[in-house]
């Protein structure tokens, strides 16, 4: 019977990714939320003009971190002595000797990774927000994408600007510099595109799309 | 009201002699490898699941002991270093009076490790049965490690911001002590293991009662 099973017939199914219970696919209005009938977990969530309005996030959050990583972040002032350190400087104080594998990972969680994850989303779902066919290989970036989302920490990392900030209170005045505003702006627009970011219905959309 | 919905057969995919994608959800047939629609390999359930769940997290556990035996920080102060463990550094924010962010380094540091261990350990050991607390309250026991385990990594930048802006020379200088590696591998191990682990079975204990 499974061997015979014909494609369109499969089409009309969706398995919950968490539980494995099967659904039939139904037409979500956008705004509603399909949940999964025995573990809650959110199966469809369109909304409204919700590619458009990732890729424009997606693209905004991108822009500012260049300019989080270039201009100064934090500026230290302490009995007439002061200092100022960009996020690179976060990132290079473990590159000295042995610690230089933890200053690469800690580069890729504050920027590689969300910077690529950025571009990826951006790449992958552009095309189809302007109403065109998908661009080549949409489909591997958009996992990537997906792959990179809990490696990715600008968020941790702005609330561990605040503990240090916090514990060097003591000792010395702290100032944010502009690249510290780019950076805390750049964690809200990634927050609210990932709430726009309906799974589910973008790996639908892209094989409709693809289709077409 | 709770046992009456158990009791209801639930057909998955697996039942029905197909595979759904954990990625994109859709579902093919049984001998399929790779999703159609997004690409991601398929597997009904994952054999071999369990068993990297068990070895990242032993993996991360052996790790957390040098993050908490090695300092973490090294302060010198006019030539003289102190040396500030884990659990030392926020004692310290403590006795300075500041209780809320002593609070949030001790929950990231100690609170969040410790708890996902004994978490993940649970759940891995408690998957095949229908023991305890029952499908929703582990379903939300998973989503809550997956969720709060990668903010343990706070702990890492916070050394990393303090070294890289506390540089005064002679005065006063923040170094990272080698705590800082071994806790930052013990958060990405343990951050592998809950994404090796498949939530799909432990909602399979309940199916098997009823077939
Ligand atoms: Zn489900
Ligand atoms: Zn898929």
């Amino acid at each position: 019977m499974t061997a015979t099973t014909p494609e369109s017939q499969l089409d009309a199914l969706i398995a919950c990714p968490t539980c494995d219970a099967l659904h039939h696919v139904t037409v979500v209005i956008p705004g509603a939320r399909a949940r999964c009938h025995r573990c809650g977990t959110t199966l469809m969530a369109p909304r409204t003009g919700a590619m458009t309005r990732i890729v424009m996030l997606a693209a905004t959050a991108a822009i500012l971190m260049v300019a989080a990583v270039f201009f100064p972040f934090l500026e230290l002032q302490a009995g007439g002595l002061s200092r100022q350190s960009s996020v690179l400087g976060a990132v290079l104080a473990f590159s000295e000797g042995w610690m230089m594998p933890l200053a690469v990972a800690v580069g890729a969680m504050i920027v590689a990774l969300p910077f690529a994850r950025l571009l990826a989303i951006t790449y992958a779902l552009a095309p189809m927000a302007l109403g065109w066919r998908p661009a080549a290989q949409a489909e591997r970036v958009f996992r990537w994408a997906e792959a990179m989302r809990p490696w990715a920490m600008a968020e941790i990392f702005i609330l561990g600007v605040a503990v240090a900030m916090v514990k060097v209170a003591g000792l010395a005045k702290v100032t944010p510099g502009p690249a510290f505003w780019a950076f805390a702006a750049l964690v809200l627009v990634t927050v609210l595109k990932d709430n726009f970011m309906c799974r589910l219905t973008i790996w639908k959309t892209l094989e409709e799309r693809r289709r077409s | 009201m709770e046992n009456a919905r158990r009791t209801q057969a639930v057909l998955t995919a697996r039942r029905a002699g197909l595979v759904g994608c954990t990625g994109c959800g859709k579902v093919h047939a049984a001998g399929d490898t790779v999703c159609r629609r997004c690409g991601a390999s398929l597997q009904s359930r994952d054999a071999k699941s369990l068993q990297r769940v068990w070895a990242w997290l032993a993996a991360g556990m052996v790790a957390y002991i040098p993050a908490n035996i090695y300092p973490m920080l090294l302060t010198t102060n006019f030539g003289k270093t102190q040396e500030n463990t884990i659990v030392g550094g926020a004692i310290e924010l403590f006795l300075h009076g500041s209780w809320g962010v002593a609070l949030i380094v001790f929950a990231a540091s100690v609170l969040i490790p410790i708890g996902k261990f004994i978490a993940i350990g649970y759940l891995a050991l408690s998957a095949r049965s229908k023991v305890v607390i029952r499908g929703h309250g582990r379903q939300h026991l998973y989503e809550v490690v997956e969720f709060i385990g990668r903010w343990s990594m706070i702990d890492v930048f916070v050394v990393a911001i303090l070294s890289a802006l506390v540089r005064f020379d002679f005065a006063a200088t923040v170094n990272p002590g080698i705590a800082a590696v071994s806790f930052a591998l013990s958060v990405a191990f343990t951050m592998i293991s809950a994404q090796n682990f498949d939530p799909r079975t432990l909602w399979d204990a309940y199916e098997e009662d009823d077939t």
